[in-house]
């Protein structure tokens, strides 16, 4: 019997994203910044947008596959795809799954993407409940217990106070999102540079490790990749970027009811940062570049540790911010500025960084960058997380 | 059993939705008791409600009043208020309980303490019933204070 691997089986061909906005400044509805992604993709490949076949999203994406069909006018459907759960934990799966779609022959050429226009819709960081809370919200919101920072905030307590890591490891996180989005032109908050003293004096969103520079925005724009066939890579216009590696799911009970999962201070990576590097056939090691998906920094310093990159005995003092900067640092983290600080795109931005990185084209290149992990939305369950890797990898 | 009849968070929050899976932990905080699932086949303590009993896949989940007694797992103070009724409230600490004498499921609840105290993972808690006597349905939430 054959291999069962996705590794080395497809690339990303093509990258493509809007304009980024601050949540509620598109001119753009919701949809139309999703064709525009597409389009983008499409173009960047070099492939036409009628021979796309198949989508797949996540986080509840409101742009469906069949209405860009029809409103891309390709000739045939043949895969489509929601990936469940809420944010940014899908966001390596949406590009798995399309990944499987293509190898599997279920599709050719499929576009994984993310639209979203927050200004547009309910806001993620202000409750949407009514007068009564349901399912787990009723254990949770009559205790004020209602956004996502809220529910992922002890997890991170109990983290960090269980290791002694101090919340300056947070702030290089964050200082290393600001420091890359202000070489980066398409960056948010590009112009807007973070010091430690600015970070110091921001208000607490929640005590003990969440000050306004550890949570992310709210945007609006989309971003999309055109996932082909390794062998129809080869002659498209860009070097290849292969998918070397990808998981997604949560480990045993991550998604127990009202805070019970047994391993508890957890970003829910340990079997999916595990079953990632046994397809790859790789490990943290053998990283040039990571893009970690923030929704908070303490998110991130979960991740991290549970993919191997950091050690929890040594997170004070690896986790500088020297260390986190391109082009020359130990770890160079989030280097278009990320959810932070280029755009809360749920992740996707982050994809097209890693293939920017791996294509020599980035904003703050890693010299000789050849294999770059995404890791996705943390502290959500399920989560996904994926490597790509150069030809020279393969 | 303690009650208390101010609340710990303004007026206005999200009222729990009394399903009939969690319904019988409802009636318990009603009457002062602390009551969490139980599982008929194998004995296991089970939290938050389910269907199913997870260790052995019986549906016979009973319910079982366990000493409203736990220690601090881990917790957050909120500052930023996210819900209308929140505005203008200042901070508040939310703890997550774990009891370990009911096979150490964990509860989620509000600490009734200072905004600016210092709280203690693994600190011994208990509970305080806060009745909400007015809504409709009324209910009765659990709140948690450090025992001295
Ligand atoms: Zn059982």
């Amino acid at each position: 019997m054959s291999e069962r691997t996705l590794r080395g089986k497809v690339a990303i061909a093509g990258i493509g994203e809007t304009a980024y906005y601050k949540h509620g400044q598109s001119p753009d509805a919701e949809f139309k910044l999703a064709l525009r992604a597409v389009l983008a993709a499409c173009e960047d490949a070099g492939i036409d947008p009628r021979e796309v076949d198949g989508f797949a999203s996540y986080g509840d994406d409101r742009s469906q596959a069949v209405r860009l069909a029809a409103a891309l006018g390709i000739k045939e459907l043949r895969f489509s795809n929601m990936h469940w759960g809420g944010g940014g934990g899908g966001v390596a799966a949406s590009v798995a799954n399309a990944a499987a779609a293509v190898h599997s022959g279920l599709a050719n050429c499929v576009i994984a993407f993310r639209s979203l226009a927050q200004g547009q819709f309910a806001r993620y960081g202000l409750s949407r409940l009514g007068d009564t809370a349901k399912d787990d919200d009723a254990f949770l919101a009559p205790y004020g217990l209602i956004s996502p920072a809220q529910r992922f905030a002890m997890k991170i307590t109990r983290f960090m106070t269980e290791h002694g890591i101090r919340h300056e490891a947070l702030r290089s996180i964050a200082m290393a999102s600001y420091h890359h989005a202000q070489n980066n032109p398409r960056a948010v908050m590009h112009g807007r540079p973070l010091t430690e003293e600015k970070y110091d004096a921001s208000r607490w969103i929640i005590e003990p490790f969440h000050r306004l520079f550890d949570c992310c925005q709210e945007n609006d724009g989309a971003g999309a990749v055109l996932v082909v066939p390794a062998d129809r890579a080869k002659d498209l216009p860009h070097r290849p970027t292969y998918l070397l590696g990808t998981a997604q799911g949560g480990h045993h009970r991550s998604a127990a009811p009202v805070h019970n999962a047994p391993e508890y201070a957890s970003a829910h990576f340990p079997t999916v940062a595990k079953n990632m590097w046994a397809m790859a056939r790789l490990g943290p090691q053998d990283v040039d570049v990571v893009q970690a998906y923030e929704n908070f920094t303490g998110g991130v310093l979960l991740s991290l540790v549970e993919h191997g990159f950091v050690d929890p005995r040594t997170a004070n003092q690896f986790l500088v911010p020297e260390n986190l900067f391109a082009p020359s640092g130990k770890m160079p983290l989030n280097t278009s500025g990320g959810n932070l600080a280029e755009c809360y795109m749920h992740g996707l931005e982050m994809v097209n960084e890693a293939v920017r990185q791996l294509r020599g084209t980035a904003n703050n290149q890693v010299p000789d960058a050849e294999i770059v992990a995404v890791l996705g939305g943390p502290m959500v369950t399920p989560v996904s997380s994926l490597v790509l890797g150069t030809e020279a990898t393969l | 059993m303690s009650t208390t009849k101010t609340l710990a968070l303004p007026a206005g929050l999200p009222a729990p939705n009394q399903e009939p899976l969690t319904k019988p932990y409802w009636e318990g905080t009603r009457a002062g008791k602390l009551v969490i699932q139980r599982c008929g086949g194998c004995g296991a303590h089970q939290w938050g409600p389910e269907w199913l009993c997870h260790r052995c896949h019986s549906f016979d989940l009973g319910w079982e009043e366990v000493a409203p007694r736990g220690r601090i797992w881990s917790w957050q103070r909120p500052h930023h208020p996210v819900h209308p009724a929140l505005t203008g409230h200042g901070p508040y600490t939310i703890v997550l309980v774990e009891l370990p004498h009911a096979g150490k499921v964990r509860m989620v609840g509000n600490l009734l303490c200072a905004s600016d105290a210092k709280v203690e993972i693994g600190a011994d808690v208990e509970a305080v019933f806060e009745p909400h006597d007015e809504a409709d349905p009324p209910y009765t939430l659990v709140q948690w204070k450090v025992v001295d």
